[in-house]
């Protein structure tokens, strides 16, 4: 943490880089053009720290590899809730904050981020939430960070929730309405809707998966591989699906082949998001010309 | 309420313009600064006494609640909301004399969408009463804290409440998917989303805990849980308590993440049983409630789990709820037990913090220990599934000198937890009980970023203050002597 610390500094515009996978995300059109100033990029600490199954938390650098993450939590049959493309880290998954499709059974990202050790802008290291799995000591800076590209404080070191991997996980489609699906089913992990057909992925102990599966067959629905792949830009369900489009029904996330602008923010909530930064990051050093309310959803 | 609280004899010239302000936005009926009213919202359920109250307003909708920040800060005078008043650290315990916001008239249920799952209310519905309102949807309300007969959501937002069942399902802010708040400048805004995660910062996730110190949340969306198609519960108990500890852990480390998971100390077994007859073995060191759900087949494979993970770790019995009544009873031991030790000694105090559920095991006996040595009761009924301990001091509070042992066993309590590798408070908040103790957790750096955060929200300060954050200036009395309402605790 301390080399990270110091690779930060305490002057001059930095950035830090994960994996690279959403390197645009929330990102103004002239940084995008090279025309911001000039950034130091920095990389956070990696590693697995400690991983103690029986208190379901694994400590671990910002900079790690998820595959890495839930190749070691695996060995002892756990996981996290956190999903990215493929080269993506810790750090910049929790600062994107986007969820997996799971989410209706594993929850969201912004849940699984427990105790957070950063720099902030002044360069000195702090730490949000706190190492247990239950805490309501003080502010949840925790939440504030997930999904703030970066802008308020760089991660170093977390600790995370883990979960126990599901014994069994199945897909299966068919014509069936989501909502149908969704009366049939108790919690399913993730439905998804391209506009004819309805995905659903079904987890668990693998009788309870075999039971749910039997009484979606019976409704019409027969096992998959996978899911449809999604299209590349998130949007908010809005009403209406565009073609192409792959919603996540108890979500409200639309995957959708083009992008679309973020919704227009109310001016005293983006007042206070403004406050909320300039409070963090006073002279506007860390990862300058992102801004999280560019991101869709 | 206005003419009586006029002739009061302790308002000064301020508190007239700024009663007179708050009278004309609200209507002077719905302002009391008579002493009845500020005495009864000097206090909350906390053992904190020597709060202060300023004008008491009954606010009916968002622009009242609006209107009364505005007229408060305007004043340069520090506002609270008020809910239910179940809070266990002194969250609610006015400080600065500040106008005191009664949310008690904003009780609706507005919209419940069953498709959608989803349901607006408003702050001081009440958190059963939105389960029961449910009742036949097969959805409910998830937090379920001790409280829920008594406490409201609105307080449920502002402590980020837990509850047994929040192990499995999440503490308040899991549940929470969008708010109307009154910002401490008088503006209102919605902060979350109630279709998906909102974009930007996620400032609905920062204020639900924030203790009101952030604003007053007006309207609520909270998010519906399905009703689990099977619900099974198993009581075990246990010769020695370090058994018990380590069934819990056993019982996680297998994958096995219970509903809910329970435990209660001799102590609180003595004490509960003879009302309750839940059927607890008096002579047991330990009881370890196990709740399971989800869908039959895998139900059943967790009971036997449970049951042989109890066995292999010393359980010299484990009980199967036979049918619903059997279940309620076993619950009913559990929710009642605070009340039930009422009867012991007319004063108790209860804390609450959490350690890793590796370490309860020995958090316990240090905790027994250290209290033993300062000559006071203790017992425990906790969280033991999430590691969060509700050691329970009883006492006598008319015994000369007893408050200062209770509270330097509180302190005990803290750093016995914290040297275990654990926090300050699970579910209870911090308000004014524990503020002092934050820099025993948190470096000046740490605290600095909540303070960071917390300006961005309160520039001026006003927002029910001295809470959280530790300051020099003092406000209530920890060592205040204090009996807790039956039924109110988490």
């Amino acid at each position: 943490m301390e080399r990270f610390r110091d690779e930060v500094g305490a002057d001059g515009a930095v950035c830090v880089r994960g994996g690279g996978t959403r390197w645009t995300l929330g990102m103004s059109p002239y940084v995008e053009a090279d025309e911001g100033p000039e950034v130091r990029v920095v990389t956070a600490p990696q590693g697995i720290q400690k991983h103690d199954p029986a208190e379901m938390t694994v400590m671990v650098g910002a900079g790690t590899a998820l595959t890495d993450l839930a190749a070691a939590l695996s060995l002892h049959g756990q996981e996290v809730a956190l999903e990215g493309p493929p080269g993506s880290t810790v750090g910049g998954t929790l600062a994107v904050g986007h969820s997996s499709v799971r989410r209706p059974r594993i929850g969201a990202a912004r849940d699984t981020l427990l105790q957070a050790e950063c720099v902030g802008a002044d360069g000195a290291l702090f730490k949000a939430g706190g190492p247990t799995v239950k805490n309501v000591t003080g502010y949840d800076l925790c939440r504030l960070l997930v999904g703030s590209l970066g802008t308020l404080a760089l991660l170093g070191r977390v600790i995370l929730r883990t979960r126990p991997v599901p014994e069994q996980t199945i897909w299966m489609t068919g014509g069936l309405l989501p909502s149908d699906v969704l009366a049939a089913c108790y919690r399913p992990a993730g439905v998804l809707w391209d506009g004819t057909s309805t995905f659903v992925r079904l987890e668990g102990y693998s009788s309870d998966v075999r039971d749910e599966a039997q009484s979606l067959a019976l409704l019409g629905l027969s096992g998959v591989d996978g899911p449809p792949s999604l299209p590349m830009h998130r949007d908010r369900w809005r009403g209406t699906l565009p073609a192409g489009g792959v919603l996540e029904v108890s979500t409200g996330v639309l995957h959708r082949p083009d992008p679309a602008p973020a919704a227009p923010v109310a001016p005293a909530v983006r007042a206070l998001a403004d406050r909320v930064r300039a409070g963090f990051d006073p002279r506007g050093r860390l990862n300058p010309g992102r801004d999280p309310y560019l991101v869709t959803a | 309420m206005g003419q009586n609280g006029r002739m009061a004899a302790e308002t000064d010239r301020g508190t007239d313009l700024l009663v007179a302000d708050l009278e004309a936005a609200i209507g002077s009926e719905r302002v009391a600064v008579g002493g009845g009213a500020r005495r009864l919202y000097s206090r909350d359920s906390s053992i904190i006494a020597g709060g202060r109250a300023g004008p008491v307003c009954f606010a009916e909708s968002t622009d009242d609640v609006a209107a009364c920040v505005r007229v408060a800060t305007a004043h340069g005078r520090a506002f609270v909301a008020r809910g239910a008043g179940t809070g266990l650290s002194g969250g609610a315990v006015p400080c600065n004399e500040p106008v005191v916001i009664v949310t008690t008239r904003m009780n609706r249920i507005l919209e419940v969408d069953l498709d959608r799952r989803l349901a607006w209310v408003e702050p001081w519905v009440v958190n059963l009463d939105l389960t029961r309102h449910l009742a036949g949807s097969g959805l409910h309300f998830a937090p379920d804290p001790s409280s829920q007969q008594a406490c409201t959501i609105g307080g449920n937002v502002a402590n980020n409440s837990g509850g047994p069942h929040c192990l499995a399902y999440g503490v308040t802010s899991a549940h929470v998917v969008a708010l109307e708040v009154v910002l401490p400048d008088g503006s209102v805004v919605v902060l979350g989303d109630e279709l998906c995660d909102a974009t930007g910062y996620d400032l609905r996730g920062v204020f639900v805990g924030s203790e009101g110190t952030f604003g007053i949340a007006t309207r609520i969306a909270v998010r519906l849980t399905p009703d689990p198609p099977a619900v099974r519960t198993l009581l075990l108990d246990f010769m020695d308590i370090a058994d018990a500890a380590e069934t819990v852990s056993a019982i996680i480390a297998a994958g096995v993440v219970p509903a809910a998971m329970e435990m209660m100390d001799q102590g609180v077994v003595a004490a509960v049983e003879p009302f309750v007859g839940a059927g607890y073995p008096l002579d047991a060191a330990a009881v370890l409630i196990v709740e399971l759900d989800g869908l039959p087949a895998g139900v059943s494979l967790e009971v036997d789990l449970v049951a042989e993970m109890g066995r292999a770790h010393g359980a010299r019995t484990v009980r199967v709820a036979a049918d619903e009544e059997e279940r309620a009873r076993i619950w009913k031991g559990r929710k009642n037990a605070f009340g039930a030790i009422a009867h012991i000694k007319p004063g108790y105090y209860l804390h609450d913090t959490v350690v890793p559920r590796t370490r309860l095991a020995e958090v316990v006996a240090e905790i027994n220990e250290a209290v033993e040595r300062l000559d006071l009761i203790v017992m425990h009924v906790f969280h033991a599934g999430d590691g969060n301990l509700h050691p329970l001091l009883v006492f006598d509070p008319r015994e000369p000198g007893v408050m200062d042992r209770v509270a330097a066993a509180g302190e005990e309590i803290v750093r016995i937890s914290l040297a275990a590798g654990g926090v300050l408070s699970g579910e209870h908040g911090i308000g004014l009980e524990k503020r002092r103790f934050m820099p025993m957790l948190f470096t000046p750096a740490d605290l600095a970023a909540q303070l960071r955060l917390r300006r961005a929200f309160d520039t001026q300060g006003l927002a029910n203050p001295l809470k959280i954050l530790p300051t020099s200036a003092s406000c209530g009395d920890v060592m205040g002597l204090g009996t807790v309402p039956e039924g109110v605790w988490t």
